[in-house]
Order: C-alpha cells, then sequence, then structure tokens
C-alpha cells in the first residue's frame, strides 16, 4: 500500500504542487476513483467547524506601569478577569459575565473587542508591596500596546456533540439554544463530516504540536483537552457516538479576525465564544483518505433530553440532522443547526487555499493525544453538603 | 391600494362566520393568510395581509371589530442585520411560521418578511443579536 511521508507532503507543498481539498470534496473523489487512486493522487484534505466553545479564554500581559503595581484582581470593561498569577498577568475566561451589564457583555465581548483593535477599560487593585507600590489603576489598553495577548482554550474542538430536545412541558433556554416543550424541536452542534477531529477519529495526524487555524491566526495543539474521552463508544467507522475527543487550543489573538471568533449570548444561559477552528490532515496512506471521506450519513450522535427528564430518546445521522426534521416519538420534528456550517465551510476553503500557496505547512504531532482516559465525575463527599 | 398585516383573535363562537370571505366580496379586498391556527385552546388565531383602497381596509377592520373579534394591526418590523449574521441557525428553532430557514445548498439563513408574525422570538434566540425588533411599521 502506498505511503507518504508528511516530508514528502510538505516538499509538495512548498513548490506548489500539492493536491489539498476540504473533507467535503474528498467525498465525491473517493467515490470516483476509489480510496486507492485516491490517496495517491490527495495530499492534503482540510476541515473547519465554527461552533459555539465555552471554554475559551485568553491570557494577556498588560506592561508595567510607573510606579508598578502587583495586580490582585483585574476588570476589563467592568468584566473580571483572574489575577492570581505574575504582577501584570491576567488571563479572562470566555463566560465571565460583566459587572455592571450582566448577561449581555462578557469575556468573549471583551476578546472580540480586543480582536477588533478597540480600546477596552483596565481597572485593577493590589495591596501594594515594597516592590510594587501602586494600589489602584486605571487606563485602557488595546491589541498594539499591550505585550503577549493568546488564546488558550482549555477545550475546543470536540470530536462529537450530542443533539438536544425537551421533553418538559415547559420551554427551556440552554447552551443547545431554545428548546421548545413536548419535543417540540431538536438542535443540534457540530459540522459533521467538516469537523477536525471526526476526520482523523483516531488521532492519528492530529496531537500535540499540530499547527491548526485558530481564529483566523495560526495556531497549535497544546494539549488534548479537558474532558478528552477517547474510550467513548464507536462505530465502525471509528467514529464516536458521542462526547469523545477535545483539543486544547493556543493562537495569538493579535493574527485572528473578528470573522472567525464571535461573542455569543445564549438568552437566560449565559456568554459563549464562537471559534473557528480548522486543521488540515495529511493523507499519509488509504486509511486516512477513508476516514476523511466520512459521509453525514456515516457519522451518528444521540438525542438527549436536556430538561433531564428522560435521557437519550434516539440515535440519529447527521444527515438526517441535516434533512431539516427528524422523527422523534412517534412525530417530526424540526431540526435546527447550531453551528454555522457555512463558516466552517469558508475555514476549509481557506485552508485549503493557504496551504497550496504554502502559506499552512503540515506539522508532525510532538506527542499523541492519549487514546484512553477515563472522565471522572464529580462526587459529592463529606457530611457538611446537605 | 394599501396593504397592512393584521392578527386577528376569535373566540370559540365566531369561528363560524366567513370573515375572509366577507372581507374579499363585501369590501374588495385582497386576503393573504399567513398564518392560521384555530385548533389551540378556544381562541383562533389568524394573521394576514389585506390590501386593497384605505378606505375599504378601515370598513373592512370595523366590520369585523364589530363581530367581537381582536383585531390587532402590527405596527412594529423585524430587522435581519444579514451582513453580520453568522448563519449559525438557532433562530430558526425557534420561528413558529417558517419565516427564518436555513438554505439546504449554501447553509446561509433565509428570512421571509412576509411570512414573519413579529413574534419576536428570534430576536432573543440569536446568539450574537443581529435580529432586531423596531416599532416604525412597514
Ligand atoms: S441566530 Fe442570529 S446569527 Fe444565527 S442564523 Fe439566526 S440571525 Fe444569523
Ligand atoms: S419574529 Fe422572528 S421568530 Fe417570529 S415569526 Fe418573525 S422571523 Fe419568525
Amino acid at each position: 500500500m502506498a505511503h507518504k511521508s508528511l516530508e514528502e507532503i510538505n516538499e509538495k507543498i512548498k513548490k506548489g504542487i500539492a493536491v489539498v481539498v476540504t473533507a467535503e470534496e474528498v467525498i465525491g473523489i473517493v467515490d470516483e476513483m476509489g480510496p486507492k487512486k485516491a490517496a495517491e493522487e490527495v495530499d492534503v484534505v482540510t476541515t473547519g467547524t465554527f461552533g459555539a466553545m465555552c471554554s475559551t479564554g485568553m491570557f494577556i500581559n498588560f506592561g508595567h506601569s510607573t510606579p508598578p503595581i502587583r495586580m490582585t484582581r483585574v476588570w476589563l470593561n467592568d468584566v473580571p478577569a483572574f489575577a492570581g498569577l505574575a504582577a501584570v498577568d491576567s488571563y479572562i475566561g470566555a463566560t465571565e459575565l460583566s459587572k455592571t451589564r450582566g448577561m449581555e457583555y462578557g469575556g468573549a465581548h471583551v476578546i472580540e473587542d480586543l480582536i477588533a483593535g478597540k480600546d477596552i477599560n483596565l481597572y485593577a487593585e493590589s495591596y501594594g508591596t515594597d516592590c510594587y507600590p501602586r494600589k489602584e489603576i486605571s487606563t485602557t489598553i488595546n491589541k498594539s500596546n499591550i505585550n503577549q495577548a493568546y488564546m488558550f482554550n482549555p477545550r475546543n474542538a470536540y470530536q462529537n456533540y450530542p443533539a438536544a430536545c425537551n421533553m418538559s412541558d415547559r420551554i427551556i433556554y440552554t447552551y443547545m439554544g431554545t428548546l421548545l416543550p413536548n419535543g417540540g424541536n431538536v438542535t443540534y452542534c457540530t459540522a459533521g463530516c467538516l469537523s477536525p477531529l471526526i476526520n482523523d477519529p483516531e488521532y492519528r495526524t492530529i496531537g500535540i504540536g499540530t499547527r491548526v487555524f485558530l481564529g483566523g491566526a495560526q495556531g497549535y495543539v497544546a494539549w488534548e483537552g479537558t474532558q478528552h474521552n477517547p474510550d467513548q463508544e464507536r462505530g465502525e467507522n471509528g467514529v464516536p457516538i458521542s462526547l469523545a475527543g477535545t483539543l486544547a487550543l493556543i493562537g495569538d489573538i493579535k493574527q485572528m479576525s473578528t470573522r472567525f471568533i464571535k461573542a455569543a449570548v445564549y438568552q437566560n444561559y449565559g456568554i459563549s465564544m464562537f471559534m473557528g477552528v480548522g486543521i488540515p490532515i495529511p493523507i499519509l496512506d488509504e486509511d486516512m483518505i477513508r476516514k476523511t471521506a466520512v459521509k453525514d450519513s456515516e457519522i451518528f450522535t444521540d438525542i438527549v433530553d436536556k430538561s433531564g427528564h428522560e435521557g437519550v430518546i434516539r440515535r440519529v445521522s447527521y444527515a438526517e440532522l441535516r434533512s431539516g426534521s427528524v422523527e422523534l416519538k412517534g412525530r417530526r420534528v424540526q431540526t435546527s443547526p447550531l453551528s454555522s456550517l457555512k463558516v466552517a465551510r469558508e475555514i476549509a476553503a481557506l485552508l485549503k487555499e493557504e496551504v497550496k500557496k504554502g502559506e499552512f505547512t503540515l506539522t508532525q504531532p510532538v506527542a499523541g493525544l492519549p487514546r484512553h482516559n477515563t472522565v471522572n465525575k464529580l462526587e459529592i463527599r463529606g457530611n457538611s453538603n446537605e | 391600494m394599501n396593504k397592512i398585516k393584521v392578527t386577528m383573535r376569535f373566540s370559540a363562537n365566531d369561528i363560524t362566520i366567513p370573515v375572509t370571505y366577507h372581507l374579499v366580496k363585501d369590501y374588495d379586498l385582497m386576503v393573504n393568510i399567513l398564518n392560521a391556527d384555530i385548533s389551540l385552546n378556544k381562541i383562533g388565531t389568524l394573521v394576514a395581509d389585506l390590501a386593497g383602497e384605505q378606505e375599504n381596509i378601515e370598513q373592512g377592520l370595523e366590520f369585523i371589530r364589530g363581530l367581537g373579534v381582536d383585531v390587532r394591526i402590527f405596527n412594529k418590523n423585524i430587522i435581519w442585520e444579514a451582513d453580520k449574521c453568522i448563519h449559525c441557525g438557532a433562530c430558526t428553532a425557534v420561528c413558529p411560521s417558517g419565516a427564518l430557514v436555513m438554505d439546504k445548498t449554501d447553509w446561509s439563513l433565509t428570512f421571509d418578511r412576509e411570512k414573519c408574525l413579529i413574534c419576536g422570538l428570534c430576536v432573543k434566540a440569536c446568539p450574537i443579536n443581529v435580529m432586531n425588533i423596531t416599532d416604525n411599521g412597514e
């Protein structure tokens, strides 16, 4: 069986002769040529997703003032940031709410505004030390007057995600959108056959150190994501049926674009962030072309009752979800996406052009992602709890 | 020629009166029914466009009000900031009239203003706030 090395593929990219297609385009190619021939022809398959990812945030270094301050409490546009780090290092999480505007504005908006080049109010307090005498500071910052500002997202790009419905008798507002009572609608949230980890289900080419598209910039896989669950039940094609692999991603916000990263507010739930993620997959052999040629009809997920009444209702394919309606307890119910397939396609297409032009080369992972892991539950221990 | 959009709420007893028939025949109005829901409880709701001479529209409305039907004219409007929309689809989950649907080819959002009931549900459901409800009617 033909085998291409990553070096050979990168050599072709540098010469401008690599054959690069998106994870949607590859389906037709494999159907037409068969996997053997297609694996010889195609060098890289690009993926993309644009969905709300709550576990997202940014490290930021403000620079030192004179006299200096060792910040112990920090607010950016009235949104609290974490300051339990060195003097002027801080971390702001996407879901943090504004102290003055509540659910209308939060950490995700601060990050988006910073990327957009806007001025952000910085207010910080300290107890004052001999070497950092200042006790308070109020000023404005923007992306050109701060030092490093980079996303460090503990969990992005979930490999698969359950679809949602609501079997209770009242409307509920969730991170899966507004769910109508008595199973009145179904929402789902992945890019299906375009989604990065669906196309490399066993993490053969994506690992720690892999260069990725993140919010319009080139970023990297830093680690396995939190709740990484490779032991999830899988189909015959290796694709997990539900929540499985995740990635921790890093990237420079100064290179990002608000087209591919956007603050989101879910009614009565809170704030999240749409993150654009794309990963190019090297076609090393026939196995990888088969994996990337996966279709929506071969990717499955469970529809789960988010009201907590009934648990899993049924299993569906993404082709059924995409069709616009599914059967739920003997009734046809409308399905709605929550992540943007349109922007996911744009990301995969952009990444394809960048790889073709040699602006984005592929990387060999420094270390693999775990293939086994247990996800623990939080037990309530001790007797101080009621 | 004028056009207005109205919601008519009937109590169960009124449902037998052929309101639209009279509007067409007696008041020379064009009636385009956008949404009808008479199954719910005891109250029926009809959303329709009425088009015709201003005078006839006014008389037609008077006629239905005279029957004890609660008539409301839409004086609000839904504004979709299409250029800022990220086409996620969250609003389609709540739209009761099918005014908001995803285009199955390029997966962009489509908004059919004619079908909109101005219920405002999409305004709250849109996570990036690009659906707005305004007071100045059509
Ligand atoms: S919810 Fe908002 S952003 Fe999403 S498709 Fe609808 S209008 Fe566009
Ligand atoms: S206001 Fe929004 S949700 Fe309501 S009918 Fe119109 S488009 Fe649909």
